[in-house]
């Protein structure tokens, strides 16, 4: 009768109570809410690629579609999506570092390196390889 | 300072009700009082109906976890002046199924802590003439600080994926297994990645990390899955690569 | 013996997107949806930014849709298990995988395409 995940109540096995868990779950706490916009930053990263592959076409079709491009950006509905999305990647980015130090223990003669200093590579890793990149497009 | 506050301490009775409902009392707010002082002097003066679990009354024995104004907390380090003007609401631990006023029903993590093996795993064991095992600090230090843990279950309540799916093994199991495949004396790595390597295990975390928020002992359970993920994907890595070493691994 | 999972292989690539994904898309974005089209800085040439996609042909072809891919399938992921997570659709879990997983497919063979059709 009944097993352990589905006791068979009775009288000498009283009714557990069990709530449900509100689809609005996460609403209900700041930290729970900031995790979700983190997560859904994810819709965001892949705008940005969409946006990417749309410049890399227009740079594959020629001198004036690359034109064309760069004027469509500046539509206000397109800056719109990409200031949207320019928050939520960096705000992936700054997330996604500062919890580094939490999925990586390192260790150097013996004491393990202070979480500060993994993320704070990080964030370097971030500023090089940002300036590489902008070095590299602006004509370097 | 006010002398009294007002604890809402949510009860059930489920011989006579069928919803849970808040009964609200007055108890003294001394300095050094706590939210278990609390309840204790509810149930000596006021009303010994109410059940609740405690034990060691010093944040060791992780009995006396409960809600406490929406927020896990071991009702043993939650001081009543913290709170004042009040008042304060106690509730059961949540994602547990409530069993009687702040009672709640453990058995599922019992169930998933014995899946994870938390003992020292040996291939052979060790005979008695050879002597005990001996460690290095450095190796005590690997998996320190998740033998902390005192199995209070406060990250399990704070942790919406279990709340979401009762299937999920939980923070505390999974930095547990990790506090035993850090230890160099264990030899059952391969045994806990094979039952936990799998969607309601490791991998239905997505690190939301309030369980580490929630920890009263520090142990970190989101940081010891996340490296969990990644010694289980380079070991997956591996014997995808080269499953000729993987038969026999550690 | 346990079921095998893909898991690993999916959270491998999640990571690895998320880190490119944290470290190029800023700067990118910034560039080409903001300094460039509001003129803070010339735009470069189309012969350049085309200089760049066939820089050792095919290696940057090559980096540059690896790059698409994983930021991709890092989005994927994650938005797999918020949905799964989030909205509590847990019922529909095979058709939430295929959907995210099949759209970072997807999107990678058009980025694939319009990589190579680079001149």
């Amino acid at each position: 009768m009944g097993d352990k995940d589905r006791p068979a109540y009775t009288e000498y096995h009283p009714r557990w109570y069990r709530k449900r868990v509100s689809t609005y779950w996460w609403l209900q706490r700041g930290t729970y809410l900031v995790f979700i916009l983190r997560e859904l930053s994810s819709v965001f990263v892949a705008w940005g690629v969409v946006y990417l592959l749309f410049l890399v076409r227009a740079i594959g079709q020629g001198e004036e579609p690359y034109k064309d491009f760069i004027g469509w950006s500046k539509h206000p509905v397109v800056m719109a999506v990409n200031l949207i999305s320019l928050f939520f990647v960096v705000f992936h980015a700054i997330t996604w570092f500062n919890l580094a130090p939490q999925a990586m223990v390192v260790r150097m003669r013996g004491t393990r390196v202070p979480g500060k200093w993994i993320a704070a590579s990080n964030y370097a890793a971030w500023a090089v390889v940002s300036a590489l990149a902008a070095w590299v497009i602006l004509g370097g | 300072m006010a002398d009294r506050i007002s604890l809402q301490v949510l009860r059930y009775r489920p011989e006579q009700d069928g919803q849970p409902t808040m009964q609200e009392y007055e108890v003294p707010c001394l300095k050094e009082w706590v939210v278990l002082d609390g309840l204790n002097y509810i149930k000596d003066q006021l009303d010994g109906t109410l059940s609740f679990r405690w034990s060691c009354r010093m944040g060791i024995c992780g009995s006396c976890g409960m809600t406490v104004n929406g927020e896990p907390k071991l009702t043993c380090a939650t001081f009543l002046t913290d709170y004042a003007p009040g008042p304060i609401r106690v509730e059961p631990l949540r994602n547990f199924p409530i069993v009687r006023d702040l009672v709640v029903e453990m058995g599922d993590f019992m169930r998933k802590l014995v899946k994870v093996k938390p003992w020292v795993v040996r291939k052979e064991e060790r005979p008695l003439s050879e002597g005990e095992f001996r460690q290095t600090p450095e190796q005590l230090d690997e998996y320190k600080q998740y033998s902390m843990c005192i199995n209070c279950m406060l990250c399990y309540s704070a942790c919406p994926v279990y709340g979401l799916d009762p299937l999920f093994v939980g923070p505390a199991a999974l930095a547990l297994a990790q506090r035993y495949n850090l230890d160099s004396r264990d030899e059952g790595s391969k045994e806990r990645m094979d039952a936990l390597s799998q969607h309601d295990g490791i991998w239905g975390c997505t690190f939301v990390g309030e369980c580490t928020r929630a920890c009263p002992k520090n142990v970190d359970p989101a940081g010891a899955i996340q490296r969990y993920k990644l010694s289980a994907s380079l070991a997956w890595l591996k014997a995808f690569f080269m499953p000729w070493g993987a038969r026999d691994g550690r | 013996m346990a079921k095998r999972t893909l898991e690993p292989m999916l959270w491998l690539m999640f990571s690895a997107g998320g880190v490119l994904a944290a470290l190029l898309l800023p700067i990118l974005l910034l560039l080409f949806g903001f300094a460039f089209p509001l003129e803070w800085i010339t735009p470069p040439t189309r012969d350049h930014l085309q200089a760049i996609v066939t820089f050792l042909d095919p290696l940057a072809r090559v980096v540059l849709l690896l790059f698409c891919m994983l930021a991709l399938f890092h989005a994927a992921h994650r938005l797999r298990f918020t949905l799964y997570d989030g909205l509590q659709i847990k019922h529909l879990n095979e058709l939430i995988a295929l959907c995210c997983y099949g759209g970072a497919i997807a999107g990678s063979i058009v980025a694939a395409y319009l990589l190579w059709t680079v001149a």
